[in-house]
């Protein structure tokens, strides 16, 4: 067998074969370096951006959004940013987004990753129905939860008294006070983190987060049935059913069940 | 003089579309220029005519993304254009890191690095397999893989938006084509180099040699980044066909016997000059 020559089809069997070993290994570091690099949920993406996984599919990282924007709120993630290499994101405590009525980043995108159609409202560009993220309160660290006056966040956002609304309440701890108590309300709020910028805490106690992040979910078992709109989402509630299957054994020793490693 | 610019000619040329393609890129993004907005991977010429990366939109498609109608726009006319000029003329008009690589390349021929590493050890159709597998590893996690690593859109991307640790990237290849192998991120591994030279295999812009006037000096093929393309050197008057060509004319320049030079490829019937001569191992 040595001494043979070897056959060219075992020559070529040979090669391809340290090919595709070298292409599985380079493969599998590679996927599980794009795995890891693409988790990052703690980003808030231009307004009008399409659902993160279809994001990170679609968006080219051209910058485009980058430049037309006029405040410089969005950044393209760099190497060592350890943000999804490229794609556009903002940090709202350094530059939040302004909300420009005509909304200059979302039509400049040429692959639909920032979609128009998501913040137009009756054929108009709509900034107001963006969903960049939702704000959310440190009610330990909000200054305005201890009762000192503070309403920074509530006279900067944009939505004034729809998104932030204040909350009176009476201060017991003096009993002559009140607490003027900023509320976010979810659904109206646009994420921009205007209210973030304002905040005078040291470390802000109203921040954006991403609305997966922020939010939880009731699902469709929970319904207000005090609400017509919300009975609808009965349409979409799927059934289970579930089966417990009964103990044929008496009701004694089912009682002792599982006693006998006591003695 | 005169001699200066006829044996640099072409390389102060792709010097200065290399470099006036990124100053615009710049300008669009920090004095708001609209020539070129944008960076390499999508761009916006004045404001109206979208350029975009087809290799990127390739792994887009792959991933399962909706391709829009800029991108697709986009995509045709870059992918038109580097049909008729040789598809692997972005790498060596374009492409930033071909300065980074070109400079590893000089430095290895200065150095006499060549010599003792006269041995390749590895294949240039790695690059295939990369691309191969970009458009897998695409496909099965569902982002644009190559995009997510490639050193070329950290460094054009870094040029315009802010680099970060791309530095590093550079610095890398740098090192690699000077030490571990000659030619070796733009001559084997670069997968986008890779999709350019499968669509350089149609174009029309082709480096021809006379053999008549051929000396054999070889400086051709000492410069070239992609040897394998002048196997008919001293050989056979035939064009270079092969689509890993990047057109860089690196070898124009440098013979003095006026054996190399730019023709257009001939259509149709092409009986001697061997339009089936593609294939040159």
């Amino acid at each position: 067998m040595k001494n043979k020559p070897m056959s060219d089809r075992r020559k070529f069997i040979l090669n391809m074969a340290r090919g595709a070993g070298i292409a599985a290994l380079g493969g599998f570091i590679w996927s599980a370096y794009v795995d890891e690099v693409t988790a990052s949920q703690l980003l808030l993406r231009p307004p009008g951006a399409i659902k993160e996984d279809d994001f990170l599919k679609t968006c080219i990282k051209c910058g485009l959004c980058v430049e037309a924007c006029p405040f410089d709120t969005l950044l393209l993630a760099k190497p060592g940013d350890n943000k999804p290499l490229g794609t556009p994101y903002f940090i709202p405590r350094d530059i939040p987004c302004y909300m420009c009525p005509d909304i200059p980043c979302v039509p400049v995108c040429p692959t639909g990753a920032l979609d128009e159609l998501s913040v137009t409202t009756n054929g108009v560009l709509d900034i107001n129905v963006a969903d960049m993220g939702v704000a959310v309160i440190d009610d330990e660290s909000c200054i305005a939860f201890w009762g000192i006056q503070c309403d920074a966040c509530y006279r900067a956002c944009p939505l004034l008294g729809e998104a932030i609304t204040i909350d009176y309440a009476k201060n017991e701890r003096t009993g002559k006070h009140a607490f003027m108590k900023p509320i976010v309300h979810a659904d109206v709020c646009t994420g921009c983190g205007l209210c973030e910028k304002a905040c005078v805490t040291e470390k802000a106690a109203i921040y954006v987060l991403p609305r997966e992040v922020a939010l939880g979910k009731a699902g469709d078992y929970y319904i207000k049935g005090w609400d017509k709109n919300d009975e609808k989402r009965l349409e979409n509630a799927s059934e289970i059913k579930t089966q417990t299957n009964i103990s044929k054994r008496s009701a004694i020793d089912s009682l002792n069940d599982g006693l006998e490693d006591l003695y | 003089m005169a001699t200066l610019w006829n044996n640099y000619r072409y390389l102060i040329l792709r010097r200065f579309t290399q470099i006036s393609l990124m100053v615009l890129y710049f300008g669009a993004n920090a004095w708001g220029w609209t020539v070129l907005m944008g960076n390499l991977s999508s761009s916006l010429v004045l404001g109206i005519v979208p350029l975009s990366d087809p290799y990127a939109a390739l792994q887009m498609f792959a991933a399962g993304a909706i391709l829009s109608i800029d991108l697709l726009i986009g995509v045709g006319i870059i992918t038109i254009f580097y049909l008729l000029v040789g598809g692997r003329a972005f790498c060596s008009w374009v492409c930033p890191i071909n300065m980074i690589t070109d400079f590893s390349s000089y430095l290895r021929r200065v150095l006499d690095i060549d010599r003792s590493q006269r041995r390749q050890p590895s294949s240039r159709n790695i690059r295939y397999w990369v691309l191969v597998l970009s458009l897998i590893i695409s496909f099965f996690m569902g982002v644009t893989a190559f995009e997510f690593i490639s050193p070329i859109s950290m460094v054009h991307r870094g040029i315009v938006f802010g680099l970060g640790f791309g530095w590093a990237a550079m610095l890398i290849i740098f090192l690699f084509d000077l030490f571990v192998l000659k030619d070796g991120w733009c001559g084997h591994v670069c997968p986008l180099g890779g999709f350019y030279s499968l669509v350089g295999k149609f174009s029309l812009i082709r480096v021809q040699h006379n053999a008549d006037n051929c000396t054999a000096c070889m400086e051709c093929k000492t410069v070239c980044p992609e040897k394998q393309v002048l196997f008919m050197i001293d050989k056979e008057s035939l064009p270079v066909l092969s689509g890993e060509c990047t057109n860089c004319a690196r070898c124009i320049e440098v013979c003095n016997d006026d054996a190399l030079g730019f023709h257009i490829r001939k259509l149709g019937k092409n009986n001697k000059t061997g339009e089936n001569n593609e294939n040159n191992e």
